[in-house]
């Protein structure tokens, strides 16, 4: 019995379950540092729409990406309902606009299963997986990858710097 | 208590010590020494190797051990310290920097290194003759005078008497609880701030002294053998010492030296001249060398007291069989309590240092990322506060006189708190300072340039971050004013001019910035050869540009007119990297040079990074900071007064000038914002002697705001240098005036991005603008 719960614990990992448009994304919960509300943001000119600018997070000043934009999802609206998951990803700190955060849930590694390649909005670089659970489909975001990647515009590339 | 928890207060002291060491020696006059300066030199020295040897750093022991014999030498006049010399020991120090640092990483020393120079000292400490009685005595004598010769015996239990003086209230509780670790404590007594216990221990004196440095000064303290003080008593030999040329200053330190060689029983002053009734078991040679270290030896004589008491006149009731205990007693008008003498010295010529231990004692070393916090914090408390008035101002609190009188006894706090605490970070410029004698003197070895350097207003405080990240910049600045400004000898003679070339650095404030110059009186930059080279270099340049100009062409990628490469500098990459660098820290260089008489580079720097001056102004809805510095007037102007020069690039004429005319909210593609002239304001901004006029809808009003970096967890946003939070907590972005000056030469961007762009176009268009 202990070493069944030894085997999965070390499988299984815990995601954030959010929704954009129709459909359940998930990130990893250890890259979640906290879920607010969507308010006082900045604005920031001659950056791509779906970077909506940047925001006082305790003295910190944090960008605020609305991956409805970015993933052309659902409707970009903000009231004081409009939720902003804010990730911790290495050194830096981003805040996500997402549709709504559902759940928590466990996933072992037997759970995922790779993404097939798409057209379209999505890079897969940044999909970790497809994840089944009962009759749900959970799209696994490697939220490190996708925050970093260039198309992102939210770090400044390294050939960008020594131009 | 853990050793070990001593160890980053060993290392902190250590590599503090080595820095004066190498001060020291770099100001060294060879010529002459100063004894002071000497003295210095070798406490250093031998405070090192006293914790090394409690802390069981053997390398580090041992070199240092080298590095004080060959001092020891040098303070008694046995060995010339000559040039040669000096850049040895400069070596050694680091060589025993390495040692220091591999030990605070916990990593074995570089041995290698450590024998070398350790040969290399021992060669020229046997060069010389082989160390006589003096040089024994000074050793001894060094760390507070202790006598003890069992010291270096040091095998098994032995007795001493510790006396330590000058001790404020509470310190003779720690410290003997300290002593009490190295063995057995009797004897204790306590009389006017001096301590005094006899101690049993194994340890060895030094060992005892380098644990009693950290709370006390070293001259406070007094070892002897307990056996010493019966010895005196009984068979000591009875001196008549007489030390001419004494003056108040020295005699205090005199009679101190005297009363750790033996027991004085009487002693006369008469004029400059003092003598002393001395009991003492140490022999005559000892006791000159010792009085050697304060006063010429010729001014000394020492006698048996019986045999010469008649050519002391003075000495009437102090006669040769006087007992000790009868001569020390208050009736005797002219002796003094052992005790008293020792505060005495304590008082005289130990004074400064005694300041300096003071000083010392009453500051705390606090790691600068505390400091940054606790700035944070501070910043954050001013918002709040803010915040908090802005809600308070909405309410109607006509009839709450306590609240709108706490809330502005609030803001004031809150306002005085943060200045306090901004201040903890300022730092004098001599930190950086301090580190261009080394510099300068290595280059000029290596030039065969003789640079006499000199430094003014090391006094003057800058943000500690600052200094830092100025020191890269100026010290290619320095190298620069080395290899290629100051001439040679030969060239300077035949110039005219003095054979050793100046250097000068000098720091003052200056408004809100504070001015760094660095001055040579070498050749000057030559006009000609700039402008040969920028032609060479397809710059677009002409023969009959101004001087400012020309200069400027320095700073351009790539440019160096160096005769010759050489490996200390004139690669062709500098300028360019000092003047952006400098430009990164919110500063700027400019540069003025007489060909033949010398070149002063001045960097105009803010004081500091965290906060800055601001005028809040505003387009549509958005609000943003303009650096206060950067503003020379405002004005209302009609939209008549633009005229368009080409398409989307217009210019204002302000009192006869045209100035380009930068649209804040075309910049930042702001919505709903002022598009008539008439209707909203024109601010005259100047950057990097260019000026431009700004449009904006309305001046809000200056502020004082924190600067938060932008690209912490976003990137470099074009025209905007950082951001900041204002009072209602949202963000604002400070505008970059330098960066908003070039974009009035770039090609303005259509009124909207219909598509957004890439992150690379957007950073493509920050690079050429």
């Amino acid at each position: 019995m202990t070493d069944m719960i030894a085997a999965t614990d070390s499988d299984q990992r815990e995601v954030l379950v959010f929704t954009l448009g129709g459909e359940e994304y998930a990130v990893d919960i250890l890259k979640v540092q906290e879920i607010r509300g969507y308010s006082n943001v900045t604005r920031i000119a001659n950056v791509p729409d779906f970077i909506k600018g940047v925001t006082n997070l305790r003295g910190a000043i944090v960008p605020i990406v609305d991956l409805r934009l970015k993933f052309a999802l659902g409707e970009a609206d903000y009231t004081e309902q409009t939720v902003v998951i804010v990730l911790n990803i290495g050194e830096r700190v981003v805040g996500v606009v997402v549709d709504s955060v559902s759940d928590v849930i466990g996933l072992s590694a037997e759970q995922i299963k790779p993404a097939p390649e798409f057209g379209g909005q999505m890079d897969t670089a940044y999909l970790e997986g497809l994840a089944s659970i009962d009759d749900r489909m959970l799209i696994l975001i490697d939220a490190e990858a996708m925050m970093t990647s260039r198309e992102m515009a939210l770090v400044e590339s390294l050939d960008a710097e020594t131009a | 208590m853990d050793v070990t928890d001593f160890y980053d207060t060993f290392f902190e002291e250590a590599s503090e010590l080595l820095e004066d060491m190498e001060r020291l020696l770099i100001e060294l006059d060879t010529a002459a020494p100063d004894r002071e300066a000497l003295d210095a030199i070798f406490r250093a020295a031998h405070s090192i190797k006293g914790g090394a040897g409690t802390f069981g750093f053997e390398a580090l022991q041992n070199t240092t051990h080298r590095m004080e014999n060959l001092l020891d030498l040098a303070r008694n006049g046995e060995l010339v310290l000559d040039r040669a010399t000096v850049d040895i020991l400069l070596e050694a120090g680091d060589v025993l920097k390495g040692q220091v640092e591999s030990y605070r990483e916990g990593e074995s020393p570089d041995a290698e290194a450590a024998d070398r120079i350790c040969r290399v000292l021992q060669q020229i400490a046997e060069g010389d003759k082989v160390p006589g009685p003096a040089a024994r005595a000074s050793a001894t004598d060094e760390a507070g005078g202790q006598t003890s010769h069992a010291a270096a015996v040091g095998t098994g239990a032995r007795r001493v008497t510790v006396r330590i003086s000058g001790l404020e209230d509470g310190e003779a509780e720690a410290l003997a609880g300290e002593l009490a670790l190295f063995g057995e404590v009797s004897n204790r007594s306590e009389e006017s701030g001096t301590l005094r216990l006899d101690l049993a221990t194994e340890a060895d004196d030094d060992d005892i002294v380098a644990v009693l440095c950290f709370i006390i000064d070293v001259d406070q303290i007094a070892i002897e053998p307990v056996a010493a003080a019966g010895k005196s008593a009984a068979g000591a030999q009875r001196l008549r010492v007489t030390v001419s040329g004494v003056d108040d200053t020295t005699r205090p330190a005199v009679l101190a030296d005297l009363e750790l060689m033996g027991e004085i029983s009487a002693r006369q002053i008469d004029g400059d001249t003092l003598a002393v009734e001395l009991a003492s078991d140490q022999p005559i040679e000892d006791i000159a060398a010792v009085l050697g270290f304060q006063i010429d030896l010729d001014r000394v004589t020492i006698e048996p007291a019986d045999a010469k008491t008649a050519t002391a006149p003075e000495a009437k009731s102090a006669t040769a069989d006087t007992t000790p205990a009868a001569a020390s007693a208050p009736a005797e008008p002219q002796s003094v309590p052992p005790a008293k003498a020792a505060s005495e010295s304590s008082g005289g010529a130990g004074e400064r240092r005694r300041e300096a231990a003071h000083s010392e004692s009453t500051s705390v070393r606090v790691p600068t990322d505390k400091i940054d916090h606790i700035i944070n914090l501070v910043g954050e408390l001013v918002i709040t506060q803010s915040m908090l008035d802005r809600a308070v101002g909405e309410i109607d609190h006509e009839h709450d006189e306590a609240l709108s009188e706490g809330m502005s006894q609030l803001a004031r706090n809150a306002r005085d708190l943060q200045e306090a605490v901004m201040s903890v970070r300022m730092v004098p410029m001599d930190f950086a300072f301090n580190r261009f004698p080394r510099l300068v003197r290595d280059l000029s070895s290596k030039l065969g340039k003789e640079i006499n350097l000199e430094t003014r207003g090391g006094a003057t405080e800058l943000d500690k971050g600052l200094i830092e990240r100025i020191m890269d910049p100026m010290t290619h600045l320095v190298r620069n004013s080395l290899d290629h400004g100051i001439e040679d000898v030969a060239t300077r003679t035949a110039a005219g001019k003095p054979a050793a070339g100046q250097l000068t650095l000098s720091a003052r404030h200056e408004g809100g910035n504070i001015v760094i110059e660095i001055s040579d009186d070498g050749a000057g930059l030559s006009r000609e050869r700039i402008l040969a080279k920028a032609k060479s270099s397809g710059l677009a340049v002409s023969d009959d540009m101004p001087d400012e100009d020309v200069w400027q062409l320095i700073f351009a990628p790539g440019f160096s007119t160096a005769a010759q490469v050489s490996d200390i500098s004139g690669r062709g990459v500098g300028m360019d990297v000092v003047k952006r660098n400098i430009a990164q820290l919110g500063g700027h260089v400019d540069l003025r040079s007489k060909q033949g008489a010398g070149t002063t580079v001045r960097v105009i720097l803010p004081l500091t990074l965290a906060i800055m001056d601001g005028m809040a102004v505003r387009a549509g809805q958005e609000i943003f900071i303009l650096p206060l510095g950067a503003i020379l007037e405002s004005m209302r102007v009609e939209q008549s007064a633009a005229r368009t020069v080409t398409a989307g690039s217009q210019v204002i004429e302000v009192r006869g000038e045209y100035l380009p005319l930068v649209e804040l909210h075309r910049v930042f593609d702001v919505a709903d914002a002022e598009t008539d002239l008439a209707r909203g304001i024109v601010v005259v901004v100047t950057s990097e002697s260019r000026r431009f006029a700004l449009f904006v809808d309305e001046l809000i009003g200056q502020q004082q705001v924190v600067v938060k970096n932008l690209e912490t967890h976003f990137r470099k946003v074009a025209g905007v240098s950082a951001a900041t939070i204002l009072g209602d907590g949202s963000v604002a972005l400070i505008l970059d005036a330098t960066a908003l000056a070039r974009m009035t030469a770039a090609p303005r961007k259509p009124r909207k991005t219909t598509a957004p762009l890439t992150p690379s176009e957007t950073e493509e268009s920050v690079a050429n603008d």
